[in-house]
């Protein structure tokens, strides 16, 4: 009989030579199309032409840059609310649904997940457009005599952006509500409680670590989306991902991009490492 | 730790009706509850038992007939409304909160101050033995631990009635039977009103003052746990509570409840019994017979029955008969009495009083 092979530690875990050679195609895949790029970019954009940071002053120094960053930041604050209030009621409602119900309510919200983001986003201005769906129906409704602007405005943006980016909101509140005992708002109420303070002193607490993730996860995303604030909201709206693709597609101003994707990047994971660190702090509450 | 006065206690049920589709979950139960008294909803899966508890408590409303407590009627109160204690079959504490935030949760509901809910809690705390856990997490704690907080929780705010829904069934065996004396202790002490919802014999006739035995929606039999067990009033409760024989037959004549009557057996034979209920002449007959009020003795004369089996269990041996007819019957030999214990093959006698012997119609 042949001795078993060290490959597999116990059967339960492999060596970390196996690790590494069965996550070596994503880890060389990941290496040569992201890491390595981006790596150029940050580098380019403190060493070109010398080793400066005048780049990144420049994002700070002139107002039209500052206030691309401002706004992509109030943006996705705006689309984080309104998804969180948008999913918030549609969680709770697929948390105590079943069959028929929760299958079309989960398709409803995995479907656009589904569907290419070009696809939805160009639905959303055919909707907006000066002689789109929503203009036509509040002139046939009589509500409005000429065209209203939605589109290229910040409300189209968040709203399309809110939709877009739905699912990564519904899922981890989701996943949290369905964590909650039926049995433990029935304590809360027998005990004397109101749907109120049912809702504030037992759900949302329990809730909040799925809201926290939702929100992070929703924020981030939002933080550097390209399409939909691209098309959407055009040369007035214009996010920061807008802003890199334009400085180097038209300006050809690599460096000053790199300095964009840095800030960006160095802000998404400053913010990720204190959302984390306040999720853990949330984690032993969940263990019943 | 007291209870409002008297009266405050007192549960009644009036011809409660509750339907799930063609199907009456609760059909006309009437019940009362005596302040101070532990009474137990017992009864199979599906009786209806829990239907009647989430109807107490708020949580179903009846199709047909009324809920009071201390005399009001509550049959459509929300559950925060009613002023009743609940402990869930589950473990329901509050998993972000401390223990010492558990039970104090009805005190803050009610608007008591900070000082006072902690003071409170504590003293709580202490009722149910666990003194010094108030700054543990719910996960922290055993299963017991958990259920003792929880009933802890369900007292503090002394509701009117403690309902519970079969709060030790996940707990293991030693565990559930120091926790029925517990609990049953305690309600004693403070004199709260429980109803007590268990599909556990055992449990209902330990805990419980008076044991109330539902099949099918259908309220069976009231009464005292003694009661139940020697003078069930219908065929379920003899077969449900305890181990029972069962004879069928026919009646000789016809007879009233508590009268003697002879009973003509199928598989040939003929027993005494008692009649539970009035019986019509000649109707179907089933005979109720406990193991252990069966006597047996050396083969002779009267119904007879050879040992199949005999399993001896420390303080008593169950003797597995087979009677006439292929009849299978059980009898039980208490230990240390000195009593004939036949063995497997043996021929034997059977003998009874006829008090013992229940008569119900089939």
């Amino acid at each position: 009989m042949r001795r078993p092979s060290r490959f597999l530690l116990g059967g339960r875990r492999y060596s970390p030579a196996a690790s590494l050679l069965l996550a070596a195609p994503f880890l060389l895949l990941i290496t040569v199309v992201f890491i390595l790029p981006l790596a150029t970019l940050l580098h380019e954009s403190l060493f070109l032409p010398e080793p400066t940071t005048a780049h990144y002053a420049r994002a700070f120094a002139e107002p039209v840059y500052l206030r691309v960053m401002l706004r992509t930041l109030w943006i996705a604050v705006l689309v984080t609310a309104l998804a969180l209030v948008l999913a918030w009621p549609l969680a709770w409602v697929m948390s105590r649904s079943k069959g028929l119900l929760l299958g079309l309510l989960a398709a409803a919200v995995l479907l656009p997940l589904w569907t290419s983001v070009l696809v939805r986003t160009y639905a959303w201005m055919v909707l907006l457009q000066r002689n789109g769906v929503l203009n036509q129906a509040l002139q046939g409704a009589g509500i409005i005599d000429v065209p209203v602007q939605f589109l290229y405005t910040q409300g189209a943006v968040v709203l399309a952006m809110a939709h877009v980016l739905l699912p990564f909101m519904v899922l981890p509140i989701l996943s949290a509500l369905k964590g909650i005992p039926e049995d433990l708002p029935r304590a809360a109420q027998m005990l004397g409680a109101s749907a109120w303070s049912t809702f504030r002193e037992v759900i949302w607490p329990l809730a909040l670590p799925g809201v926290t993730s939702g929100c992070l996860m929703v924020f981030l995303l939002a933080l550097g989306f390209f399409v939909t604030p691209a098309l959407i909201g055009g040369p007035q709206q214009m996010m920061i991902s807008t802003l890199v693709s334009q400085q180097v597609r038209e300006m050809l101003d690599w460096p000053f991009a790199g300095a964009l994707v840095g800030i960006l990047l160095l802000f998404v994971i400053g913010l990720t490492v204190i959302f984390k660190r306040a999720v853990r702090l949330d984690r032993f509450v969940g263990t019943a | 730790m007291g209870v409002p006065d008297g009266s405050q206690g007192h549960v009644a049920l009036e011809s409660l009706v509750k339907r799930f589709g063609p199907v009456n979950a609760v059909d006309r139960v009437t019940l009362e509850v005596g302040a101070g008294e532990f009474l137990a909803l017992l009864g199979p899966s599906g009786s209806g038992k829990t239907t009647i508890l989430m109807a107490i408590a708020g949580f179903e409303y009846p199709d047909e007939g009324r809920i009071l407590i201390g005399g009001e009627d509550v049959t459509w109160a929300p559950p925060n409304r009613r002023n009743l204690g609940m402990v869930f079959q589950r473990y329901t504490l509050f998993p972000h909160m401390t223990v010492l935030e558990n039970i104090a949760f009805p005190l803050k509901m009610r608007g008591v101050g900070r000082a006072e809910r902690e003071q409170r809690a504590r003293a709580a705390l202490d009722t149910v033995r666990l003194g010094g856990m108030g700054e543990r997490r719910p996960a922290q704690l055993s299963g017991g631990q958990q259920q003792r907080v929880a009933i802890a929780r369900a007292i503090i705010y002394q509701p009117r009635v403690l309902l519970m829904d079969e709060p030790l069934s996940a707990l293991d065996k030693n565990l559930r039977e120091e926790m029925q004396l517990e609990i049953k202790h305690l309600q004693q002490r403070i004199g709260i009103t429980v109803v007590f919802v268990t599909h556990d014999q055992t449990e209902a006739l330990t805990m419980a003052d008076r044991v109330a035995v539902l099949d099918r929606g259908c309220l069976q039999q009231v009464g005292a746990p003694r009661d139940l067990y020697e003078a069930p009033e219908t065929v379920f409760v003899a077969g449900f509570i305890g181990e029972t024989n069962f004879y069928e037959g026919r009646l000789d004549g016809f007879a009233r409840a508590g009268e003697p009557v002879s009973v003509v057996l199928d598989g040939g034979g003929r027993m005494t019994a008692t009649a539970a209920q009035s019986l019509a002449a000649g109707s179907r007959i089933k005979v109720a017979l406990r193991p252990e009020r069966l006597r047996v003795l050396p083969a002779g004369e009267g119904l007879g029955a050879r040992v199949t089996e005999a399993i001896y269990a420390g303080n008593a041996t169950t003797l597995m008969l087979e009677g006439e007819g292929g009849r299978r019957l059980r009898a039980r030999i208490p230990a240390g009495a000195g009593l004939h214990e036949p063995r497997p093959g043996e021929r034997v006698r059977l003998s009874w009083q006829p008090t013992d012997a229940r008569a119900f119609a089939a």
